[in-house]
Formats: C-alpha cells, structure tokens, sequence
C-alpha cells in the first residue's frame, strides 16, 4: 500500500483505443516526488524529444503530486508536461482547481496520453472504469460549455473536466488546458497537444481516498504549515487583493513592460492595479481546492463592456468569470498599452472560454502592435487598425486568434514564429519562442538571467527575483550574486512544484514547513538537502531532454532589445541586461560546462549518469 | 443551551478544508466522497454553500428508521447512527429533507454527521470561519430560515399572479 502516492498511472493509447492501468514506479517516486519531477522521469525514459510536438508520437503527461488531493494547503496542483508546441522544449504547465484531487481520489497519480484518436473522443475516468467515449456531441464548444456537456451527457454532476476549447482543436500553439472552467495549465501549448490528439477532455470522478504513511507526525506538521500561513502578511495580501497588486510594484521599479516593452513603466496602472479591481470588478474571492489563500479572483464585467461586441461568433459570453491575475492584467493591459478594464476583463474571459494563454496572446498582439505602428505589417494583413490601447482591437484580435481566422492565423502561431513570417524577429520579445511574462529585467537585472535559462522558455515561476531584488538585499539593476540565487531558487522551486503544493504558498509558510508535510505523508524521511538536491535532478533531466531536443547554449538568450536598449525614463532608465555577465556565472553555479553541458561529475552526482 | 453548527456561506471560497477534515475522521483517509459535510458549488453566482446535518428538532431520520438505530447524544445533541443496529435499509437517507444522511458502501451503514462528540473537524479546519461551531437556543436554525425562503417564495408566486 502506497501513501501520499496512490501507487498507479493510467496509460491511454488513443490510436489504439486501450487504457491500461499500470503500478507507479515507485522507486522513480521517491528520487522525483512527483508532478513535474516525476512526469519528467518517464517523458526522458520513454519518449525521442526529436518527435513532432504536434505529432502522434508525442506524449501528454498530467501528472499529481503526492501531497495533491491531502489537506495540505494548497495540494491542488496537476503539471502538464509535455514537448511544447510553443517551444519545442520539455513543458511542465501547472493548474489547480479541483481536477488534480479528483485523479487522485480515482486511484491514478498520473495520465499518459499517447497516439493520435481518429476521431474527435473525450476520456471518463470513473475510478477503474475508464472509457475513451465520442466526443461528437461537444467537439466545437468553449471550455465552460464543454464541462457542462459532458455532466449533462453522461448524468454525471460530480466529475471534474479539464479540457480544450476552440483554441486547442484549431492547434493554436498556446492553447491552454482548462479545468474547472476557469483554472488553466496555461503557457506553451499544452492545450494544442491535446487537440491534436483528438482529445477534447479528460473527465474523472474519484471516489478513493488519500493515505499519509505517518497520520499523527503529519497532523502536526500540518497544523504549524497552516498557523504560519494563516498568519503572515505575504497570505493576507494574496486573499485581500489577489495577484493584481504586484502590479503597483513591479511598475514603481520600472519594470512593468509596457507597450512591447518599449517602455518600463505603464501611465495607467491605476485602472488596472488591485485596488481598481476590488472596487469596480470582484464578486468574490475564490479557492482551489484545500486552498487556505483564495487568491482567485471571481468578477464580472461592467455594463460598458456592452461596446466590445464579440461580432465573429455571436454568443452571450458569460457575464461573470475568473480573473484577470496579475500576469493577464500586464499582457492583456500595459503591453498592449491598454488602460480599460471592461477590455481587458471580457479579453480575458475569451481566453479563458476559448481555452488560450493569456500571456502569449496579450504579448503577441503587442508585437504586431509595434509592427503595425511602424509601418511593417499593412490594414490589408492585419484585416484591421492594430494600434496600441485600442480595446477593440484586443477584443476583436483574441476571438480571431481562437479561431484562427483572418489575422488571427498568425497570431495563433505565437510571436516568434509570426515575426519570422514577417522578418522582423527582432520585435519577438521572449525566449525559446516562448512570450516573456510581466517583468522587464532592465527593471529586475535576476530576470534576465532566470528567463534565458528556464527550461520551458521564458517563465517568471521557475525564479521569481523581484522580491529579493525589491527587499534591498541585492541591487535590482546590478549583476552580483543574481546567477548562484537564480539556479538555487530554480531548485527549489522544481522540487516545490513537485509536490503537488502551490508555489503562492511560499508567499506565506516557509518552505522548511513543507518538508515534515512531505516526510509525514509518504513515509520517506526527505531533509532540505534531500529536497533541493531533487529539485537539481529534475532541472537537469529536464535540460538534457532539451539538449536530445535539438537546444543549445545558444537558445539560453534574451532578445537584443533587453541587452541593448535601455528605457530613456523613470527607474529603470539607463539600464540594459548584462547576461554576458550573468550566464558564466549560472552554468558554473550549475556545475555546467561552458557552453551549457551538464557534466559527467554532476550527472554521477545526480544519479542521471 | 446546547451549541450547534452554524454556516455562513458568505465566507466561504469553496476550498474544500471542511469536506476534507470530515473525511479524515470518518475514514483516517482524505476522501471527500465519503465526507458528511457537503459544499456546493455555485460557479455562475460565485456563491459556495458547505451543508451537513442540522440535528433538527424534528428528525425524519429517527422517525424512519424501522430498527431505532439512530439515537441522540446526551451531551451534544446529536443525532448518532449506532453501527450496531443499523442494518443499512437507507430509509434514513430517503427522509432526511437536507439530503445530509448519506449510505456509506464501504461499511454498508449509513452515516451521518455526529459532531465529532462536541469538537466539529469541519469547524476547525476552516480557514475562513465560514463554518461555527456556537451556543444557540435551538439547534434548529436552519428551520427559521427556511421559513423566510418558504414566504419570499410564496410572495413572489402571489406577486406573479397579481401581474
């Protein structure tokens, strides 16, 4: 009997049409806890990086943690990882909700899905009976309504659906997976995957339960986890105002990217910041599941947004909806140089409903923004006026990126690949063509460093340096000590999101609670070491599925805008990214070679050689 | 006065600690499907409601049960299912107007919320103090609020037929 771990994966071919439930290798369990880590073990053991991510032979693992479905606050978390379409690197895409729990209570810590349906099918999970059923009846449908079918369909209220929405069919390459409606494992294209697999969704009901190995040992962990979230201010502000106060600091050091990042500092934030949201758009706030933050933000648009018909696809889009977080009220807002909130909300919620990663689309957008505005793409390409702060261009753009129609074609494609189209790939602003999230790093130099390394792209989760370059402890435009923290805090971070825990819960408990939790519920007694050196392991076996991938050294890089051009004004002015400073820095703190081979003493080390 | 639980689905955020913490005692596992305290979701209103036993006065529970398995706790008030003599008919679970006594398929009994013999799991683990645990004259306050839905209902049936 496992604990923590429920002990099997749920393996389906699609092109087959066999699900085949098979005993976790438990012993891989214990050197990569789970989630991400362990979804990452058997993507290295069993899959050619090489393939197509948009291919039969590519697999599309949803994995749980073994703290997922516990009480542990907030044990949520699924990861999607997968070769990314976006990227064409190792993706690990997380969610919360209720979906992740759900998998474990029906007996399954993971899912692979492999092969390609011929038809359109979604897959029931009902604890052991599993069937890949037709999705005629819901192929086509946004995501809210896709849950709601597939309940209405099989009469079944309880299950809990992630899926795609028109994005994911029409294979935008940052399509999302959405479960719950409104929580997505968002960035890179999971969602795409899916969809080209002719999977529309994965519904499961559970009725199992979770053990902990150490039941005494772990309620007591438990209960000082808990006080001391409960307790520190970091909590309180995420349950108060959500994510969306970051915006107000990221924009008072100059490293709000705004306008494409043409500028570090946004003149509208106050119509986009926290307390503009609490006062005009929140209904509630709202938990995942076993959630003890509630950071979700639950709001509903303002009869104004009545002058952004949705015109292609007339439908009375949903009135109330979740979001926007912080990161969509950059990409959607300040990098498209957009103040009105009625815009940025109903652009939100088509994200959300098309089943599309906001950040990739508000910051795709913005680059065809700065090339409209410079002449470079023309009304007849464009299909209209794409001009910055315009909201109906926001609107209009989204619904025709869902759908791939018009314009929207190329914006489907992500900013990479649509600037390349173009030439002009010096306005993609990202890194292994993956959208950069909302921090400029002119304003926070660590990002530079963080971004060009992550492993799925640029990603502001895997080392989030604006607190401790805003906490006075380091200079937030200086180099010093930024690569040695970067690769520690990336270490951290992939052992935490292996867990299944929430990484916001780091804004309140600190990561030592954590441990005991782990210990307690899976019977292995794991130290910090033990944790960080995992943490270590996952990140290199994550880059050397990238090197077999076909990446170099030289995909660890930032666009020549960040390195070159510095912002003329506000706190930020003057300052470019020194990443030539930097990257030795990272690879040696990694133990790397020069050019960004992990070394033979560090794969023995790792146990990966 | 005995103390009895209280919701208030306004603090509520859905997350689930209360379903979890009833699960763990009832099965020493975290398994919500098998928790006597329920939340409902309420997506499209942002509305989340927990709902478990109200050990009402007027127990259709005990009234239907053909063996007298359900009997009241002394101290708290609650209306307990005794495992030995229950024999699993479900009746129980058919009379309870709430829907709060549920048939447990692993054990074949039913089960029902006993108030954790006066120290409610799901009242301490809430973290937003949407679910009390407090003194109150009757344990049955539920009825009065009831009785306020029944009236605006009854209200705007008169109210639609008057237009």
């Amino acid at each position: 009997m496992t604990h923590g771990w429920a002990g099997h994966i749920l393996r389906v071919d699609l092109s087959r049409g066999k699900a085949t439930k098979e005993p976790l290798r438990l012993d891989w369990a214990e050197e990569y806890i789970g989630g991400r880590g362990l979804a990452a073990r058997y993507l290295y053991e069993e899959m050619d990086p090489s393939v197509d991510a948009l291919g039969p032979d590519n697999k599309l693992i949803m994995a749980t943690g073994p703290l997922t479905g516990t009480n542990a606050s907030c044990g949520s978390r699924y990861m999607v990882v997968t070769k990314g379409p976006l990227t064409g690197a190792i993706t690990t895409s997380n969610s919360g909700g209720h979906w992740g729990p759900e998998l474990k209570f029906a007996g399954y810590d993971m899912v692979i899905v492999e092969g390609r349906a011929d038809r359109p099918c979604y897959l029931l999970v009902d604890d052991d009976r599993v069937e890949i059923r037709d999705a005629a009846g819901v192929w086509g449908k946004v995501v809210s309504e896709t849950e709601d079918a597939i309940r209405d369909e099989t009469g079944m209220p309880e299950l809990r659906v992630a899926g795609i929405g028109p994005a994911g069919e029409n294979l935008v390459r940052f399509a999302c997976i959405v479960n719950d409606k409104h929580r997505a494992a968002g960035r890179s294209g999971v969602g795409a995957v899916m969809g080209s697999k002719n999977l529309k969704a994965i519904a499961v009901r559970g009725n199992q339960g979770v053990r902990v190995a150490r039941p005494r040992d772990y309620m007591s962990a438990i209960w000082s986890y808990h006080e001391h979230l409960a307790e520190s201010p970091g909590r309180q502000g995420l349950t108060e105002l959500g994510t969306a106060p970051t915006v107000d600091l990221v924009n008072t050091f100059g490293g709000l990217p705004t306008r494409n990042f043409t500028a570090g500092q946004f003149e509208g934030t106050e119509a986009i910041n926290g307390e503009s949201i609490k006062d005009n758009w929140l209904v509630a706030n709202k938990a995942c599941f076993a959630c003890n933050i509630a950071c979700g933000r639950v709001t509903q648009v303002s009869p104004n947004a009545d002058k952004y018909m949705v015109n292609m696809h007339p439908r009375n889009w949903k009135v109330a909806g979740e979001g926007p977080e912080y990161e969509n009220l950059w990409s959607l807002g300040a990098d498209c140089g957009v103040d009105d909130m009625d815009a940025i909300v109903m652009a939100n919620y088509l994200c959300n409903d098309l089943g599309m990663d906001p950040i990739s689309m508000g910051a795709t957008l913005a680059t065809a923004m700065e090339m409209y505005e410079r002449g470079l793409l023309s009304d007849e390409q464009t299909g209209m006026a794409l001009r910055f702060g315009d909201g109906k261009a926001l609107i209009a753009m989204t619904e025709a990126t869902g759908f791939r129609e018009g314009f929207g074609d190329e914006l489907a494609e992500g900013s990479k690949r649509m600037t390349d189209k173009f030439e002009h790939p010096e306005y993609f602003m990202g890194v292994k063509g993956q959208e950069f999230p909302a921090y400029d790093p002119r304003g926070f130099q660590g990002m530079g460093v963080a971004y060009a390394t992550c492993n799925r792209g640029a990603c502001h989760l895997r080392a989030w340096t604006p607190g401790i370059e805003t906490s006075g402890e380091y200079d937030p435009h200086g180099t010093d000590g930024k690569s040695v923290w970067v690769a520690e805090e990336q270490n951290r971070t992939t052992a935490h999101d292996a867990t299944g825990i929430c990484m916001f819960t780091t804004a309140g408990a600190p990561l030592d609670d954590l441990i005991p939790v782990l210990s307690a519920a899976t019977g292995v007694d794991y130290t910090m070491d033990d944790f960080v050196h995992i943490g270590e392991r996952i990140w290199n076996i994550e880059r050397l599925w990238n090197l077999k991938a076909g990446l170099t050294a030289a995909d660890d890089t930032l666009p020549k805008r960040l390195m070159e051009e510095a912002h003329k004004e506000g706190p930020s002015a003057g300052v470019t990214v020194d990443l030539d400073a930097m990257l030795p820095d990272y690879y040696a703190a990694r133990g790397w070679t020069a050019d960004g081979q992990p070394t033979r003493e560090k794969l023995m080390e790792l146990g990966l050689a | 006065m005995a103390k009895s639980l209280r919701i208030i689905p306004e603090k509520c955020t859905g997350c689930m600690q209360c379903e979890l913490a009833c699960s763990w005692v009832q099965t020493g596992m975290f398994q919500p499907s098998r928790s006597l305290i329920r939340v409902n979701i309420f997506d499209e209103q942002a509305s989340y409601a927990p709902y478990t036993c109200f050990q009402c006065d007027e127990a259709w529970c005990m009234t239907a049960c053909p063996v007298n398995a359900i009997s009241i706790d002394a101290d708290t008030g609650a209306k307990v299912v005794g495992d030995a003599n229950c024999v699993g008919c479900g009746l129980c679970t058919i009379a309870c107007p709430f829907g709060t006594v549920f048939y447990n398929p692993d054990t074949q009994k039913a089960f029902k919320c006993d108030l954790c013999d006066g120290n409610p799991a799901c009242a301490v683990a809430c973290p937003t103090g949407a679910i009390e645990y407090t003194e109150s004259e009757s344990a049955d306050w539920l009825g009065g609020w009831a009785e306020k839905v029944n009236e605006s209902y009854l209200t705007s049936i008169e109210g639609g037929n008057a237009a």
